[in-house]
């Protein structure tokens, strides 16, 4: 048997658990809590005994090119595995971690509800950690990549009728999406560096690295960039720390897994992973190293403020990432795995421990007391020290860093189409998206200078509409409709750049009109029998209508490019018809993208999550059987 | 409490003590001491009081209707209960009544008061001053408070929080405030809450309004700080702080978020929007919904009440046994003692076992070899005017080295990671697969040295203004009042057995709520050795023979420990027994052995996710194993399920099977003619008690806002309290785990004694007798006379009947593991 075939039971045996936990219904505790363990310890022992023959090979890196899911005569989709010293270390450590954090939960999760959802959600995490980690390209790590995103906020919000642990879900996801654009902007060019889908072999060609460079350096300058930004935002990097501590809502284990270990280690991973296409490139290794330097001091110091035990974890565990990111970038990819594994476990542990703080603390603080010694200093440095304490209380401004850089500025243009409605935006939509179609079909000659710039045009009328959907708090309707408008736009605006195939088109269009209909659907029955119409507030309606609320998330998925909708792969082909030189089409086609995304999830955590409908609904676990108590309903806010 | 005698007049001071009354009373985690969560409508009858808290401020009290209706359906609510009460209420138009507890569905939702001024910020000006203020002020409140998890502590040092916020803002290049006119008025020494208010509100009548839903949008935070105000002696690290500093500050900051978001030049909430203080405290109108709820709640407690009484009445008049017991054992009242007694009285009938608060009536202050602090091991209104100081040859302290901070810094951290990161995981797979002790656990028997010596009596030194040690005289008094208040004053065994009880566990913030109450949330191991040393001075035995209570010489008392997570237990002092008794003590010990075993199997039937299909040596070990998993939410259940205190002879109850559910007090009304002892034990029992009941009701009614929610997402802030996530208000109650299995119901005080003697005693003691005048505890005497139960109702006592019948069982054994749910009374023969 070829060995690189085993690559397969990685990936498969944590995706048959993960459909296996879905179908266990919710009652059957012990059965749901076994699924996960076993499929985390058969993976684990498959990884194990896999290791031993791929030791009997010399370790020597193996690739899988798995399935093609599409193809036309330029362009090609395809899954792709890949194995090598990197991958085997994340592979071991994930499976090590949530082979003991499911362990765990099976008891600490006892009788809470969403025990399901947990396990569930777990699994489905550790199955994109797999994906990610063990991806041939890039195509096959972003379908991963996406799967970690999602989950991750599914588990930030797994107190999901809570208003913080939504709000802050939503705020993970934003900075991961940010990543995305890094990781779509770098597919983009890459496709037009290689003319193919590069697998990660390849890549590691060091010859065929540079000869293809040579006289792309900007090219390969920008592809380091977008990797760099991916990573930085999965691994919290400066200037986007600030999420991570806000991670830490959902059970003590999840927030250990995730946020202390595996998920965040991610970045070190990508940047590991595409280290042979950057080594050549200083700038872009100095850049990290900076980038982990200013982490590493910057996170330290909010660690060494934070006054609650698990962000202080969190930070201190950045704080390292920091570190990895300079070792890596130094070239030292030994050390840096060993750091990720002493870094993962640790934490993890920490994390799992951090209740136990108090007493222990406490105790020490009872036997050990000193009285604080009165400093001396000049008033200098007196000065200087208390500036920096604040300034780390205030975790330097990162947050609203982030906020005044990115979203601000898209909120504001997002507003300057405050005066459509529900009713006007099909008045001055309809009739101009018809004439532009008709100027496409028909062929219509339009100066040259025109026709150029069309493509652009028509890809900032779609962000638009995306931005406005962004900001839109009146009508979820009209919040939805534009989103779904985006993609017609973005498809006219790319096939005014280039001949775009109706195979092509129906393959981004399909995902959309199906999932984008289907949510519109929901969102009109709610307005009409629920007279929820407003995203003004937090509605929490999952609790009362938990199956429409997934059929609504998946609308979500699907409008979003997610990889259950063709418009996943309809994405990446859009995006082979921009020129190399198109670098804002790329860029508008990219943010439209993102905040797509972002704009959708709200949509649903604003009409689903983050309130608490019923007075005291408790789910009581009596017997086998359970019982909600439906009790009376709060009036819908005005 | 005394309300506004002055209608319409809310002064600053007025408000600001209104604030402290209502906000929650909960001290820092090391401190945790049960009280009840609505104690600041104490004064108002419970229904009414429930009424009043929810208009006000929107907790529940009672179970949604469909609950009262499953819980009718499973049985757990008796329909002769129902129409027992409606019958009582309504007296002919039961049956209409009926009608509406059963079908009719009651709307019955109504928006708490507080809160809706304030949210005129939102609604109207649309902006959300919470998400912006909030976090920053949690933020700067635990970072000033911190015990002990920042590595650089607070940088300024002043009298107060607002001080040092002042201080900061003088002394640094960074800004606490963004906008000119909050940073100036933060930089005013002479600051007064009412200039604030007057830029926010504008409409002195709203001040107090406006303050009330300021401080409950955080009632965690406002209420550690109105505590550590009063009793700032909970920090260890002392940090002074007051509510009003704290409300100052909140001001500036909501004035500097308005500020930065309008510019200067914005109306104050009050003067568009004016709401009067007074409508606030306003007394809520009692609806036919919440008399629906009212006689639900009421049948559901009587539903189990009934039982108990028709067990009461069941229990046959003992024949005397003549003579001296075995031995006798004083347990403490706790309800996780009631399952004990009754195992080691079925082991050995011949032993007498005794119900009497855990600090065996001496009170003290206890400081343990290397100690900086001393802490009360008491109960928590009484304040000592002694010290115990332990003086022990051992080692200092198990660490555990993945708390050390190194790990957080930058270059240590670097080395900790690869190094100790890998030492992390084995200690993770080990303590998943194969859970042991270690240093990161609290175990009951940690807390004194077993082999050290205690400074028991006086030797003419003091510290702090304590005594150190006690001198005879005291020795004696307390001697005798602990010995007069249980009737224990002839026919003693050579053995008498003083037993505290504490509890062990891991990973669990609320750790100080699972031991002694009565020991202000310490273990009880050092008050059962101080009293036995006590009771067995010579000296002391003289002065109480005085008294007349003569201990015979060959009698011997002995301390001891009973972890309640572990079921397991120690003896302290053994090496001072007599030789005849160290003979009689070792055959005892097997006894308490075989008891705590079987305790352990009736402890198991409430653990879910633990095997049952062990031999017991098996089961007792996996209960064991709770105290130190990582994983175990629930070590123990802790006062869970508690609903009945029952202050009697054990003759009056015994065979009696409570499931675990009773606190019981020993006392022998023939022994106190005048009540002097009962004044004492009731004093005792309606807060401890009452308290730990209301805690749990509460906890359990309403789990988002009395309790703290589910404990899986805590997170530790600054040692002092748990948060969810990283921006929350701190929890106050008891975690949802604590409370899941807890049926809501009040406790029934039931007494032993002549009714009038009762009645004179209740209304000597007004804090005692409004506990039962207003129905916080249910309250009910047996006249040991006629053997008739009467039930306190309208300041008088009322004859009751008791509806059930009582099973009788054979073997409680057989009966222990077949379900985990609560067990009806029983009146068993056997084990």
């Amino acid at each position: 048997m070829e060995l690189a075939l085993w690559i397969q039971f990685m990936i498969g045996i944590p995706l048959v658990g993960f459909l296996v936990s879905l179908l266990v219904p919710e009652r059957k505790e012990r059965l749901l809590s076994r699924v996960a363990f076993y499929t985390a310890g058969i993976n684990l022992a498959s990884v194990l005994i896999f290791l031993v023959f791929w030791a009997g090979v010399g370790f020597q890196s193996l690739n899988l090119k798995e399935l093609v899911l599409f193809k036309t005569d330029h362009f090609e989709f395809l899954i792709d595995f890949f194995f090598d010293r990197v991958g085997a270390v994340y592979v071991v450590v994930g499976a090590v971690l949530t082979f003991l954090i499911t362990f765990y939960s099976r008891y600490y999760l006892h009788r809470e509800s969403g025990y399901k959802r947990f396990f569930n959600t777990v699994l489905f995490f550790y199955l994109g950690f797999n994906i990610t980690v063990l991806a041939g390209n890039f195509e096959t790590l972003f379908v991963g990549w996406e799967i970690l995103g999602l989950s991750s906020f599914l588990l930030v919000a797994f107190y999901r009728e809570n208003l913080l642990p939504t709000r802050n879900s939503i705020k993970v996801f934003s900075i991961y999406r940010i990543g995305d654009v890094g990781l779509i902007l770098a597919m983009w060019a890459s496709h037009h560096l290689w003319h193919e889908n590069v697998t990660f072999l390849k890549l590691s060609n060091a010859e065929l690295v540079s000869e293809h460079l040579v006289g792309h350096t900007g090219i390969g300058l920008f592809i380091a960039l977008m990797l760099l930004l991916a990573a930085a935002a999965k691994s919290a990097q400066f200037p986007f720390s600030s999420w991570l501590p806000r991670a830490m809502e959902g059970p003590t284990p999840s927030s250990a897994i995730f946020y202390g270990s595996l998920s965040v280690h991610l970045g070190v991973f990508l940047l590991l992973r595409t280290f042979p296409f950057w080594e050549n490139q200083l700038t872009v290794r100095i850049l990290i190293a900076l980038m982990g330097l200013t982490t590493a001091i910057v996170s330290t110091m909010i660690a060494r403020v934070q006054t609650s035990v698990k962000t202080q974890i969190g930070y201190a565990s950045l704080t390292q990432i920091g570190i990895m990111f300079i070792e890596v970038a130094a070239g030292l990819e030994v050390l840096a795995l060993i750091h990720f594994m002493g870094n993962a476990f640790l934490r993890t542990y920490q994390l799992l421990v951090s209740p136990s703080v108090v007493a222990y603390l406490i105790r020490e603080q009872f036997y050990g007391f000193e009285p604080k010694a009165k400093q001396v200093e000049s008033s200098w440095m007196n000065r200087l020290r208390i500036s920096f304490y604040v300034w780390s209380l205030k975790e330097w401004n990162l947050d609203r860093f982030i906020n005044k850089m990115v979203f601000n500025p898209l909120k504001r243009l997002g507003h300057k189409l405050d005066f459509l409605s529900y009713r006007t935006v099909l008045f001055y939509f309809i009739p101009s998206y018809l004439l532009g179609f008709y100027l496409l079909v028909t062929g219509y000659k339009l100066p040259i200078f025109i026709h150029s710039v069309l493509p652009t045009v028509f890809a900032f009328i779609a962000l638009m509409m995306v931005l406005k959907s962004f900001t839109e708090r009146r009508s979820a309707r009209l919040a939805w409709t534009m989103l779904m408008m985006n993609h017609f736009w973005m498809v006219l605006a790319i096939a005014e750049n280039e001949k775009f195939s109706p195979l092509e088109m129906g393959m981004y269009l399909s995902g959309v009109v199906v999932f984008g209909l289907s949510g519109l659907v929901i969102i009109s029955w709610m307005k009409s029998y629920l007279g929820q119409s407003g995203l003004f507030d937090y509605q929490g309606y999952v609790k009362r209508y938990p199956v429409l609320a997934f059929l609504f998330l998946l609308s979500v998925l699907g409008l979003m490019g997610f990889p259950i909708s063709p418009t996943f792969i309809g994405e990446d082909l859009l995006f082979s018809h921009i020129h190399e030189d198109q670098y804002l089409l790329a860029f508008l086609a990219a943010l439209a993208f993102v905040m797509e995304g972002i704009a959708a999830i709200r949509i649903f955590a604003r009409l689903f999550l983050g309130f608490k409908r019923n007075k005291s609904e408790l789910v009581r676990l009596a017997g086998s059987e359970f019982y909600l108590s439906r009790v009376t309903e709060k009036s819908p806010i005005k | 409490m005394k309300h506004h005698t002055k209608p319409g007049a809310f002064g600053m001071e007025d408000i600001l003590h209104e604030l402290r009354h209502f906000l929650p009373a909960q001290a820092p985690l090391k401190d945790f001491v049960h009280h009840n969560t609505l104690h600041a409508f104490q004064h108002l009858p419970f229904f009414q009081a429930l009424k009043q808290a929810n208009t006000q401020f929107g907790y529940q009290g009672f179970l949604s209707m469909d609950e009262y209706r499953h819980l009718y359906r499973e049985g757990k609510i008796k329909g002769v209960i129902i129409k027992k009460v409606l019958e009582e209420h309504f007296g002919d138009a039961a049956n209409e009544w009926l009608v509406k507890l059963m079908d009719e569905s009651v709307q019955t939702f109504s928006e708490a008061k507080v809160g809706q001024f304030r949210s005129h910020w939102r609604d109207d000006y649309h902006f959300n001053l919470n998400k912006v203020t909030h976090p920053f002020l949690f933020r700067m409140i635990s970072a000033y408070l911190d015990q002990g998890i920042s590595i650089w502590s607070f940088p300024v040092e002043a009298k107060g929080f607002l001080a040092a916020i002042r201080l900061i803002q003088q002394q640094s290049f960074s800004s606490i405030l963004r906008s000119k006119r909050a940073q100036d008025l933060l930089l005013r020494e002479k600051l007064e809450l009412t200039e604030l208010l007057e830029i926010l509100v504008g409409h002195s009548d709203s001040y107090g309004w406006y303050l009330f839903d300021q401080q409950f949008a955080h009632p965690g935070w406002s209420g550690m700080v109105s505590v550590l105000e009063s009793q700032p002696e909970s920090l260890l690290d002392a940090k002074p702080i007051t509510l009003e500093d704290v409300i100052k500050f909140e001001c500036l900051l909501e004035i500097d978020a308005l500020d930065q978001k309008f510019g200067e030049n914005w109306s104050p909430i009050g003067i568009r929007f004016p709401h009067s203080t007074q409508d606030l405290f306003g007394t809520s109108l009692f609806e036919e919904s919440d008399l629906v709820l009212q006689c639900w709640q009421e049948a559901f407690e009587w539903s189990y009440y009934d039982e108990v009484l028709a067990g009461i009445a069941a229990v046959n008049p003992q024949v005397q046994t003549p003579g001296v017991p075995s031995f006798q054992a004083l347990f403490c009242i706790d309800d996780r003692e009631c399952s004990t007694r009754r195992h080691l009285e079925f082991i050995d009938p011949a032993c007498a076992t005794f119900g009497t608060p855990g600090f065996f009536n001496v009170e003290f202050y206890f400081q343990p070899e290397f100690g900086k602090f001393h802490t009360k091991s008491c109960p928590a209104p009484v304040t000592p005017k002694y010290l115990i100081k332990e003086s022990a040859n051992h080692k200092k302290l198990a660490k555990d080295i993945h708390f050390h901070q190194n790990s957080h810094s930058l270059v240590r951290g670097w080395l900790s990671a690869q190094t100790l990161g890998f030492w992390s995981a084995l200690k993770l797979v080990g303590n998943v697969l194969r859970p042991s002790s270690s240093a990161l656990e609290v175990s009951s028997f940690k807390h004194m040295d077993p082999k050290g010596t205690l400074t028991i009596e006086f030797q003419g030194l003091e510290e702090n203004g304590l005594q150190v040690g006690f001198k005879v005289e005291e020795m004696a008094d307390r001697v005798e009042g602990l010995l007069r208040s249980i009737g224990l004053l002839e026919n003693f065994s050579s053995l008498v057995y003083l037993v505290g009880h504490g509890a062990s566990s891991i990973n669990n913030t609320h750790y100080a709520g699972y031991d002694c109450g009565a020991c202000c949330g310490r273990p009880g191991s050092v008050n059962a050795r101080v009293a036995a040393h006590m009771a067995n001075h010579t000296e002391v035995r003289k002065v109480l023979a005085d008294r007349g209570i003569v201990i015979p010489e060959g009698t011997q008392f002995l301390g001891g420990l009973h972890d309640t997570t572990k079921d397991e237990i120690v003896f302290f002092d053994e090496e001072v027994l007599s030789a005849s008794n160290q003979t009689l003590h070792a055959t005892h010990q097997q006894k308490f052995a075989k008891a705590l075993d079987i305790n352990s199997l009736e402890r198991a039937r409430r653990f879910d996710t633990l095997k049952k299909n062990k031999p017991l040596s098996g089961l007792h070990d996996a209960v064991k194993k709770r105290a130190f998993s990582l994983f175990e939410p629930r070590p123990e259940y802790n006062h869970a399920t508690n609903a009945l205190c029952i202050v009697s002879r054990k003759s009056t109850i015994k065979g009696l099977f409570f499931d675990r559910r009773a606190f019981l007090n020993s006392y022998d009304y023939r022994k106190d003619p005048q009540g002097k002892a009962l004044a004492k034990i009731l004093g005792a029992a309606a807060p401890v008690c009452g308290g730990i009941n209301l805690e749990y009701y509460f906890s359990r009614m309403d789990p988002d806002r009395l309790g703290a929610g589910t404990k899986l997402p805590h997170n530790v802030m600054g040692l002092i309290g748990v948060a969810n996530g990283a921006d929350g208000d701190l929890r106050t109650g008891l975690p949802y785990q604590m409370v899941e299995i807890h049926d809501p119901i009040r406790l029934m005080l039931i007494v032993e004694q002549y009714p009038e003697l009762v009645m004179e005693v209740l209304k000597a003691n007004p804090a005692t007798y409004e506990w039962v005048k207003n129905y916080w505890v249910h309250f009910v005497v047996i006249d040991p006379h006629t053997k008739a139960l009467l039930r306190f109702k309208d300041e008088g006592f009322v004859p009751y009947t008791p509806e059930s019948k009582i099973d009788h069982l054979d073997h409680l054994q057989d009966k222990l593991l077949s379900t985990k749910e609560n067990l009806p009374v029983y009146l068993i023969d056997s084990l």
